[in-house]
């Protein structure tokens, strides 16, 4: 085997000539697994043909089947015992009221109506996890942007850079980042210390109502590394023909930057927003640790994800976490549903229409 | 910086020119490499500060926190370390670092064992409902986990697992990291049929083929698997708070809050000393690594 997939080169050891022996099926198999496409041809042809391959073909697709579910034994027990079985339970458990010592009590839609008319924290909370994802997402993924573009200038020496960026978005959620953080920010801290050198006096952010969102937020723009090492792979994609192209024009850097960089990375900063926004509401032990697990100061800290664990695990609120926890993935849902949606208007995959 | 390091066809280029232009380009670009170099070192002052902050800062008697901001210890001590190797409410350090160390190994062992059993079957073999599955798992990649934590907790409640390991384990054995068996997945397909086809004709069966075939040839893939594993397992806060309650079975960072909670006011040398001990092995773990981290971020589009 291992011929050019070319449309008659499959056939050349042609069904007919070795009719429904044990190679025959095998060599059948292997056509199909090629793709889809290429199964389809060879049923077409074996039907043609008249083939008597039938018998030995369902009997290898039972096979097939019987090995594939086989080897994704595991993960299909994963994927039903904890994750779809938990999913729908979770669903039942937010129309109740349950405590997780007594039977879960039915109360229809009570544990939505009270979030949305008469749970001021629930309200507040959704308010600054909005805030953090809208205001950090952009300025996270702008900073990425603008140093993979500083890093793609040069190649060499670019490496320990590209490193050294990453490594805050492999230990930014860990506890012990979070300890570093409050340090940072306390009053008299580095932060504090180094801005009244420029006459700023703004005492400890941590305890403060207006500039710990800023410190959180931060605290994520840190992490930029990831998405940064995505665009930068990205960037290394883009024909440098397209740049020189731009310049026989008389493209300015701007005008380049706006008509080849970014519909050319679009894809990619399609796939970052998604993740990155999607993680950002997921937001949780670096809020925990900062606020001493209590959400403050005045519930500033309070996310969507530190409030849910309060409500279920502290208070014993499954139920109305439950309702929580699914408001959430609707919310996650319906984003990812918009960004799919106008991805068409303003994504360009290689290899389409220009 | 010198000019050796200007790139060939920019070389050719000015080779035609008169020889003054020339020097003033090559000497424009030199200035210009600099600036960069400079540019980026800056930067990476910044983002780094915090973490060598935290390397210094352990060597600072408590005292000093609040008074010296700065990096250099005005009096420095090695005395963190050795209140902290004590360990707290009786449990000491290492117990804590052998309790995450337990965990991360078996949550590897666990990932990489169903990830790259799943793996080879969305890649390689054709059997119905394959496309639905694939895209089902996919789908859990988007998925908020807070859905799932609350219906999880009152399973492994119900099965009296709560305060052992095996809520944090168990998963990892069944490939729940739907983001593992992805990247596997993408390793395979790219690895050409040949081969395998060769062994089939031969007689091999899947079993065969993925053991002696599939297995050696996606090492690097199972090596940015494990390590990942390794650093999110170890980083991990919300399964032990939710899962661990004996202190002599907490895992570095819960231990780590009872020390934040216990001795912020009193002893922050000790808190920041025992931070940066629980870092320590990530960031080695990442320098070694770099490579096979930051690559497999950009060639599968992996989060941090």
């Amino acid at each position: 085997m291992g011929l050019p997939p070319g449309p008659g080169a499959l056939f050349s050891q042609g069904p007919e000539n070795h009719v429904s022996t044990q190679t025959q099926s095998i060599v059948t198999a292997e056509a199909e697994s090629k793709s889809v496409r290429q199964a389809m041809r060879q049923v077409r042809r074996a039907e043609k043909g008249k083939v008597p391959t039938t018998e030995g073909k369902r009997a290898q697709n039972r096979r097939e089947t019987v090995a594939g579910y086989g080897f994704l034994l595991p993960w299909m027990l994963g994927f039903l015992g904890l994750t779809v079985g938990p999913m729908i339970f979770s669903l039942y458990l937010a129309f109740t009221k349950y405590n997780l010592f007594t039977a879960p009590e039915w109360v229809g839609l009570d544990n939505f109506v009270r979030m949305f008319t008469e749970d001021p924290q629930f309200m507040q909370s959704v308010q600054i996890t909005l805030v953090y994802v809208l205001v950090g997402t952009p300025i996270k993924l702008a900073a990425a942007l603008a140093i993979a573009m500083l890093l793609n200038y040069r190649n060499k020496g670019s490496g320990f850079f590209r490193s050294s960026f990453y490594a805050p978005s492999l230990i930014g959620a860990s506890v012990s980042v979070a300890i570093v953080w409050r340090a940072m920010f306390s009053t008299d801290g580095p932060v504090d210390s180094s801005l009244s050198l420029f006459g700023i006096e703004l005492g400890g952010w941590v305890g403060n109502v207006d500039l710990v969102m800023p410190m959180m937020i931060l605290l994520a723009v840190w992490q930029f590394g990831a998405p940064m090492v995505i665009f930068l792979a990205g960037l290394k994609q883009i024909p440098q023909e397209l740049y020189e192209a731009a310049e026989v024009d008389g493209a300015g850097p701007m005008r380049k930057f706006r008509s080849v960089t970014i519909p050319m990375l679009s894809s990619v900063i399609f796939f970052n927003l998604l993740l990155e926004t999607i993680n950002a509401f997921q937001v949780f032990a670096s809020a925990f640790i900062i606020s001493n697990g209590s959400g403050g100061p005045a519930g500033m800290t309070n996310f969507y994800t530190v409030y849910l664990y309060k409500r279920g695990f502290a208070d014993g609120q499954m139920g109305y976490a439950a309702a929580m926890a699914w408001v959430l993935v609707i919310v996650v849902a319906v984003i990812a549903f918009i960004l799919f949606k106008t991805q068409k208007s303003w994504v360009h995959y290689a290899g389409e229409n220009r | 910086m010198s000019t050796i390091e200007v790139p060939r066809a920019e070389l050719l280029e000015v080779a035609t020119e008169p020889q003054p232009t020339r020097r003033r380009r090559i000497k424009r670009k030199t200035v210009n490499t600099i600036i960069w170099f400079v540019v980026l070192l800056a930067i990476t002052a910044v983002i780094l500060y915090p973490l060598v902050w935290l390397a210094f800062s352990t060597f600072k008697p408590s005292s000093e926190f609040g008074q010296n901001p700065g990096l250099i210890p005005d009096n420095p001590t090695v005395d963190n370390y050795f209140k902290v190797i004590e360990g707290i409410g009786g449990t000491p350090l290492w117990r804590f670092f052998a309790n995450s160390l337990f965990i991360a190994v078996m949550a590897v062992i666990g990932t990489l064992i169903s990830s790259a059993l799943a793996a080879y079957a969305f890649a390689r073999i054709k059997f119905k409902g394959a496309g639905v599955l694939f895209a089902a798992m996919i789908g859990t990649l988007l998925l908020p986990f807070h859905v799932i934590i609350i219906p999880q907790y009152i399973i492994f409640n119900r099965l009296e697992l709560i305060d052992t390991y095996w809520p944090l384990i168990l998963p990892k054995f069944l490939a729940t990291e739907a983001f593992f068996v992805f990247l596997i997945v993408q390793f395979i397909r790219n690895i050409p049929r040949d081969m395998d086809e060769a062994a089939r004709i031969d007689g091999a069966g899947h079993v065969r083929i993925f053991f002696s075939i599939i297995l050696p040839l996606i090492k690097p893939a199972l090596i940015t698997s494990a390590i990942f594993t390794f650093i999110w397992t170890w980083n991990d806060f919300l399964g032990p708070l939710l899962y661990v309650n004996s202190p002599e079975k907490y895992p570095l960072p819960i231990a780590l809050r009872l020390y934040n909670d216990a001795t912020s006011t009193s002893d922050y040398g000790a808190t920041v000393a025992v931070s940066f001990l629980a870092l320590l092995p990530i960031l080695i773990f990442f320098i070694v690594f770099q490579r096979f981290l930051v690559d497999g971020v950009a060639t599968q589009g992996l989060k941090g």
